[in-house]
């Protein structure tokens, strides 16, 4: 990564740190917290933290007796070839995206479709417990209004954006819930590119956004 | 193994203040054991010196725990073992990765556990943050190794000090029992207890995080 990401201000929260490390995060919301830890010293060292909080639990936490054999069947293995292909080497991002977001891309570019007012995006992943998505605004433009059913996380990939509750620039994550109606504004310093996830549809305000949700996806 | 004979090899004065009992073949006393953790100094052997027995032992620690937390999970025991071989495999097979200045070995089993949980139940592959580049030309440095260990001794007396009631729902956070929406919600989880425990070891952490960034 090449943005300087040292003036991030806006971070993982810990509740959401420890629902990543105990793996109960819906997917969309895993992978902004695994983009965001890929930028954020600050958070990474955070996620060590708390995982050795986790270690400290699995420690303490009753044992169950093994079956018979496993313990010689492992032990048995370790001269074994590996069943799966050699490792992969570890995934290296791209500009600006950082590693966990190109894998979900497919380790190509995005695929960017229209919205309107020149506002694009791509569809990383979609299901029933949320979507993410990459969301490209022109330089100084707002995305349109709208509010949440549940919960949505905006992590600026490239440039910034700023709303109602303050100014958001590259690697700052945002966390909006049901009660926030906001209009995030693009910086003028370049498009402004984020991953976007929800754990419910937006709504937008007006009808044609409305209609263009239905439609598009977003 | 360390003995005196290798640490001083001319006659050592007596030590002040021993008993003269233990002074009694005192070319067989061992050193005290470094302070890093059993699990660590079995981790090291494995990744340095692939040394079977330290895995065994690392085996009979982490096994029965990892199955423990599994079945707690819901997991059948068909499973849970599954998982626990997967881990268990894991941890011979990537022991290259194991850094003791950045993760505990039970911080490091506790995160594959995860990710290889999260991967088998559902379709998507985990997201995982991308890995730092390596440091070039990094000594191994014993002191930050040992204060993150002690950092972890504090942070498990930490738990052990919680109320019953407390304990209880750290470890159904960590165990993935509860959603971040009910962490939330649990005012009562003491979640900063944890958290001041490990702060100094952070410090330190995110200090050397910076000098890993990639160009």
């Amino acid at each position: 990564m090449t943005n300087d990401m040292s003036k991030i201000a806006h971070h993982v929260p810990e509740n959401m740190l420890v629902a990543y490390a105990a793996g109960t995060l819906p997917y969309a919301f895993e992978l902004v917290v695994a983009a965001h830890v890929s930028v954020c010293d600050e958070c990474r060292a955070q996620l060590g933290a708390v995982e050795c909080a986790g270690g400290a639990v699995l420690d303490e936490t009753g044992a169950a007796n093994l079956s018979d054999g496993l313990r010689n069947r492992i032990l048995d293995d370790l001269d074994a070839p590996e069943n799966a292909p050699a490792a992969m080497p570890a995934p290296t991002g791209e500009d600006p995206y950082p590693a966990p977001v190109f894998q979900a891309m497919g380790e190509r570019a995005p695929r960017w479709r229209s919205v309107g007012l020149g506002v694009k995006q791509a569809i990383l992943h979609a299901d029933t417990t949320g979507s993410v998505r990459l969301l490209k605004i022109p330089q100084g433009q707002a995305m349109p209004d709208h509010s949440h059913g549940g919960l949505e996380l905006t992590l600026v990939l490239q440039g910034s954006f700023h709303d109602e509750t303050g100014q958001f620039n590259t690697g700052d994550l945002e966390i909006a819930d049901d009660t926030l109606e906001h209009t995030p504004v693009a910086g003028n310093e370049c498009p402004c590119i984020c991953l976007a996830a929800t754990d419910a549809p937006l709504v937008f305000k007006g009808l044609m956004p409305r209609l263009a949700q239905r439609f598009f996806r977003i | 193994m360390l003995t005196f004979d290798t640490y001083s090899p001319a006659p050592a004065p007596p030590p002040i203040g021993l008993p003269p009992a233990l002074l009694k073949g005192r070319h067989d006393i061992t050193l005290p054991p470094p302070s890093l953790s059993e699990q660590t100094r079995w981790m090291l052997a494995v990744r340095d010196h692939r040394d079977k027995a330290a895995f065994a032992q690392l085996f009979d620690y982490y096994a029965p725990r990892l199955k423990g937390v599994l079945m707690r999970g819901g997991a059948n025991p068909a499973r849970a073992e599954d998982v626990v071989q997967d881990v268990m495999l894991t941890l011979w097979r990537k022991a290259h990765m194991f850094d003791p200045e950045r993760a505990q070995v039970s911080a490091w089993v506790y995160r594959i556990a995860r990710n290889r949980n999260v991967d088998l139940a559902r379709k998507a592959a985990r997201a995982v943050p991308q890995e730092l580049a390596p440091e070039p030309d990094a000594e191994p440095d014993a002191a930050q190794s040992l204060a993150l260990e002690q950092e972890a001794a504090q942070l498990r007396a930490a738990l052990s000090r919680l109320k019953p009631d407390q304990k209880a729902l750290i470890e159904q956070a960590y165990l993935g029992e509860l959603t971040h929406s009910e962490i939330t919600a649990q005012t009562g989880l003491p979640l900063g207890t944890v958290k001041s425990r490990i702060r100094l070891g952070l410090e330190r952490l995110r200090h050397e995080l910076k000098g890993l960034r990639q160009p």
